[in-house]
């Protein structure tokens, strides 16, 4: 199988996840009055699911430029997490590691950290072909729901349960690769309780309150052995 | 200024800003890949994050109203016990969306 092959098998339940996702953004979007081309360009130069559903309510209220950079970067500042997971990962240099970290998006995350090439592969041409066919879906979820919009006969509710199942079968992956509740502990309690306290603004605070229990452990850890 | 234009200098600050946190890690730890606390970090972060996401997504779940959650606490279980069984990631994934998919659109559970 070639590596674009791999990333395509790979990937496959994020594009049943990103189309109708997509879709859904571009039916909001459609109703702001743009024409329906601005949707997928969205969906290329910003790429990001949430800041997007997000721009459409701060697009019809003509928010300031600023209040706009600032919702975008807070909502989004979890990225900076994944990004310290990933640095001896990404090892491709120029044009391609830019890319690489520009489509850093939660599945992409999940997809890189989670599965590999077939062995002899190339693992950055990998990565690469991850996050650009991510990407595609998107930008194809996004184009089809502006221009289609509400006329879409297929019903396509509950298709983007996709990334749920994603997320729970890699949560096993990473469970058979490590074998160490305590992560998985940590996550569950810091998520439950984020959820309860903080529900806007619930994977920015328990991925902070995840990564320092960690690092405490860790610090604990070296003082014991 | 023009409707088109204010779009799309909210699209070039919205990328600005999406791109600046996925960027600012890998400029303020580079050449330190290497860094103990940092290897830690990348092998423990992922299967944190990766539960959490779970999680997020169930955000909008309403325990309290019928159908209480099994629509997606059954479509996870299905996953789950699918992929211990078989470990075909694809397999595990269909089968839970096409179950939560059926379950949603019928109202099985409601």
């Amino acid at each position: 199988m070639s590596t674009v092959g791999a990333a395509f098998r790979a990937s496959v339940p994020v594009l049943f996840g990103y189309v109708p996702l997509g879709m859904a953004f571009g039916i909001l979007f459609q109703d702001l009055g743009y024409a329906w081309y601005y949707a997928p360009l969205m969906g290329l130069t910003v790429y990001a699911g949430a800041a997007q559903f997000m721009a459409v309510g701060l697009l019809a209220a003509h928010a300031s430029l600023f209040e706009v950079a600032l919702s975008t970067f807070i909502l989004n500042s979890r990225h900076m997490f994944f990004g310290v997971s990933l640095l001896s990962r990404y090892r491709a240099q120029g044009l391609k590691k830019l890319y690489l970290i520009f489509g850093l998006t939660d599945e992409t995350y999940s997809l890189i950290t989670s599965t590999h090439p077939p062995t002899g592969h190339d693992e950055q041409n990998y990565y690469l072909a991850l996050t650009a066919l991510n990407q595609s879906y998107w930008i194809t979820g996004c184009a089809l729901g502006a221009l289609f919009g509400a006329n879409v006969q297929f019903d396509t509710s509950g298709m983007d349960f996709t990334l749920t199942a994603l997320f729970m079968v890699l949560m096993l992956e990473q469970w058979k690769k490590l074998r160490e509740p305590y992560p998985f502990v940590v996550a569950l309690l810091c998520g439950l309780a984020a959820l309860w306290l903080f529900r806007e603004q619930m994977l920015l605070v328990s991925i902070s309150l995840s990564i320092a229990l960690l690092l405490l452990r860790s610090r604990i850890s070296q003082v014991v052995l | 200024m023009s409707e088109t234009g204010y779009l799309l200098l909210v699209f070039l600050v919205m990328t600005i800003a999406t791109f600046l946190t996925r960027l600012i890690p890998f400029v303020a730890f580079r050449d330190r890949g290497d860094h103990p606390l940092l290897t830690y970090l990348g092998r423990y972060m992922p299967p944190a994050i990766m539960t959490l996401l779970v999680l997020y997504s169930l955000k909008s779940l309403d325990l309290t109203q019928a159908p209480y959650g099994m629509n997606e606490l059954l479509a996870l279980l299905l996953t789950t016990l699918l992929h211990l069984w078989r470990g075909n990631a694809l397999l595990s994934i269909f089968a839970g969306t096409l179950f939560y998919m059926a379950a949603l659109q019928s109202g099985w559970f409601v």
